[in-house]
């Protein structure tokens, strides 16, 4: 068994058994779904809008070659610089090598999931550079050398008790149970890096083609100091973000922070179009645009999951999916998790070692329902399951099919498999589910309906056979 | 140092020739309106505007009270000016930032308080240390009770973010009915020659990390008043 999956089972187990963090997680959860559904209520036709988020996203991702370029030709007019990654290691070097030249010291950044997936941090350490994560959430994990536990609410899975611990603990501050205190203390640390860092780190959203400008989305006000009082910024983009028109911001931001947080919008919604330019008074001096490919065009290439392409990453499918609520953000072992990150991340990281994720779901499609710009979600699991069954077949489930489809394909045989079956069958009630019944992996959590003493084909003999 | 980019763009090309996707499931017959892109095609689905501008106040009103905007409508400039005063006393401002443009000069005019002025530069730690930010904007958003930046109306990138209390003057001429709306402004105003930042703030700063617990003033502003001068 691949190690991905045997840790998988092992901590989504630990934390399923853990009531009292699933109670957490749910109650943590509950306004979201209140504030969701209300703000939902206020769009004319919540529906009809995610119909035209789904229609545009298809149009960018299947013209991603277009809307890219343009957007590459319309910010580099503006002083932007266009680096192309294809892979995790060219955008660390690229970044590095920035903030080499550049002789930078300190840097802040704001939240991006995208480094996490590159492990920006780490690299960025090594070589000696001070990174600090300004994002609330995202600051708590860096101090807890955690990774987030979900793609919008990084530190959800923390009391404010264990966040006061950590801050006494490594900013020497006073115990406190008040959000709105500690909440403070991240501000005035957070105050002074802001104006010290020289190299701002952010994320995107959504890039614009047609002006060249990429949009950043946040509550707390840290990309915008990020972004604005460093004197470079660079700004990591998957090559799927990108949006063919300004105008489509009008849609999409409402959407995500209906969907995202049950907002109607999002505090601060920011489109960046370069570095500073002429005669504006502030803002950074070099802005560094680096697009991921990251094995996104394998995605690309898969025609029945691109959809998925056009995730914004809102985490409204991790929110409502039975098992992210049970199993929590760190069992998934990736940096994308709950059903976006179980279908994806078999493309990203390879589909042997990342299939079991898409087994871990019980198909009821709440996800789908949830997501904004309407990405088959559950189905795309179900390819999955299809895909890695394909490519790896397991021994044990052929023989059984291939078993299966011939006693069901020879009525004496399967006349004979009833007969045993119902000799047997009290036999393996006595040990059902301990350590000697043989089919225990399966009948552990459940039972095997008793087998009738008389099946209908046999009742049909008795009773109507003799008749005409 | 070269990037990837004709790799990655030859594999994205690759990737689409082979490969058609399915069109989406889409209950409505609007493949078209989202096709050609004319910007309008979202107006039918997002949440409703009034027509008047009455109206577009009331909502911009109503969904401020529940941002925790503090929202204030004046008929003269004198009056926009007294509370400004009285805001000013009542924090106990002792210094004020914000940038020289019509409207906020007009309310400036005899505030008695030191003012850093953006417009052409300034120390990030002379504006950091002050109490509150003053700056106009490009247009008011009623569908989302937005104002919309700019560095051309917001003396800069920080000025409307780093001070704690932020105070934005606005007239009603400049309340548009929705995004779209502000996008085809700024699009009107400044051709391609946009500023380089712009941005829609809706709300003080906030933040639910800890606990989902809303808290105001996360590394924004605490507080954001929102003067609206009457034509
Ligand atoms: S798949 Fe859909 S619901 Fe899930 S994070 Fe992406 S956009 Fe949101």
């Amino acid at each position: 068994m691949a190690t991905q999956s045997a840790d998988f089972q092992t901590l989504s187990r630990r934390y399923t058994a853990d009531k009292g963090f699933r109670a957490f997680i749910q109650k943590g959860l509950s306004g979201y779904y209140q504030k969701r559904d209300q703000n939902k209520a206020n769009f004319q036709d919540w529906q009809g809008a995610r119909d035209l988020a789904a229609e545009t996203k298809y149009e960018a991702v299947n013209h991603l070659d277009k809307y890219l370029l343009e957007f590459e030709a319309k910010i580099t007019t503006r002083g932007a610089k266009v680096f192309w990654a294809q892979n995790a290691e060219a955008a660390r070097d690229y970044i590095l090598k920035v903030a080499k030249e550049n002789n930078v010291r300190s840097i802040i950044k704001s939240k991006t999931m995208t480094s996490e997936e590159i492990h920006l941090n780490d690299a960025l350490e090594k070589q000696g550079f001070g990174v600090f994560e300004s994002d609330l959430g995202e600051y708590i994990v860096q101090l807890r050398k955690e990774a987030p536990f979900h793609l919008v609410f990084p530190a959800m899975h923390l009391t404010r008790g264990q966040i006061s611990d950590l801050f006494q603990k490594e900013l020497g501050s006073e115990a406190t149970d008040e959000p709105e205190k500690l909440t403070m203390i991240a501000r005035d640390v957070m105050r002074r890096k802001y104006c010290e860092a020289d190299m701002g780190i952010s994320g995107t959203n959504f890039a614009v083609a047609e002006t060249g400008m990429i949009s950043i989305t946040e509550n707390e006000g840290n990309a915008r100091l990020t972004t604005s009082l460093p004197k470079i910024h660079v700004a990591l983009l998957g090559i799927e973000k990108v949006l063919p028109k300004l105008e489509d911001l009008s849609l999409f931001l409402p959407m995500l922070a209906t969907a995202g947080a049950g907002q109607t919008m999002t505090c601060y919604n920011t489109m960046y179009a370069g570095p500073r330019q002429p005669g504006e008074p502030d803002g950074p001096e070099q802005m560094h645009v680096v697009l991921l490919d990251n094995r996104r065009t394998e995605l690309l290439a898969d025609a029945e999951q691109r959809d998925a392409l056009g995730c914004i990453r809102c985490g409204a499918c991790l929110n409502v999916c039975p098992i992210f609520k049970n199993v929590g953000g760190y069992s998934y072992g990736t940096t994308y998790g709950g059903p976006i990150g179980s279908v994806i991340t078999p493309h990203l990281r390879g589909l042997k070692d990342w299939k079991h994720l898409s087994a871990a779901s019980s198909l009821c499609g709440a996800c789908t329902e949830a997501c904004p710009v309407k990405i088959d979600l559950h189905h795309h699991l179900l390819q999955n399951r299809r895909n890695g069954a394909k490519a790896s077949p397991s021994p044990a489930e052929k023989i059984a099919f291939g078993g299966f489809s011939l006693m069901m394909g020879h009525p004496a045989l399967y006349r004979f498999a009833v007969v045993f079956g119902r000799i047997f069958q009290p036999l393996q009630n006595l040990v059902n589910g301990t350590i000697l019944d043989p089919l225990r992996a399966w009948t552990g959590s459940r039972k095997f309906p008793t087998l009738a003493p008389q099946s209908f084909h046999e009742q049909w003999k008795k009773d109507r056979g003799s008749k005409p | 140092m070269t990037g990837g980019r004709a790799i990655i763009l030859g594999r994205i090309r690759e990737a689409l020739r082979n490969n058609p996707a399915p069109r989406p499931h889409t209950s409505h017959s609007q493949s078209e309106a989202a096709a050609d892109h004319n910007g309008h095609a979202q107006r039918e689905w997002l949440p409703k505007v009034g027509e008047t501008l009455p109206e577009r106040i009331d909502l911009f009103a109503k969904i401020s009270e529940g941002l925790t905007t503090e929202f204030h409508r004046v008929s003269t400039i004198t009056a926009a000016r007294e509370l400004l005063v009285k805001l000013a006393t009542e924090s106990d401002w002792k210094k004020i930032a914000s940038h020289s443009h019509d409207d906020t000069d007009a309310l400036l005019e005899g505030i008695g308080l030191p003012i850093v002025r953006t417009e052409k530069g300034y120390a990030i730690d002379d504006l950091e240390s002050c109490d509150a930010g003053v700056t106009g904007c490009e247009v008011l958003v009623a569908q989302t009770g937005g104002v919309m930046v700019s560095v051309e109306s917001a003396g800069g990138r920080a000025l409307s973010v780093l001070p704690p209390h932020h105070v934005v003057i606005a007239r009603t001429s400049q309340m548009v009915p929705d995004l779209t709306a502000a996008f085809e402004h700024v699009k009107l105003k400044y051709g391609t020659q946009f500023p380089s930042f712009i941005s829609f703030i809706t709300g003080p700063s906030r933040t639910g990390d800890i606990e989902r617990i809303l808290v105001l003033g996360a590394h924004g502003p605490k507080r954001l008043t929102v003067i609206l001068l009457d034509e």
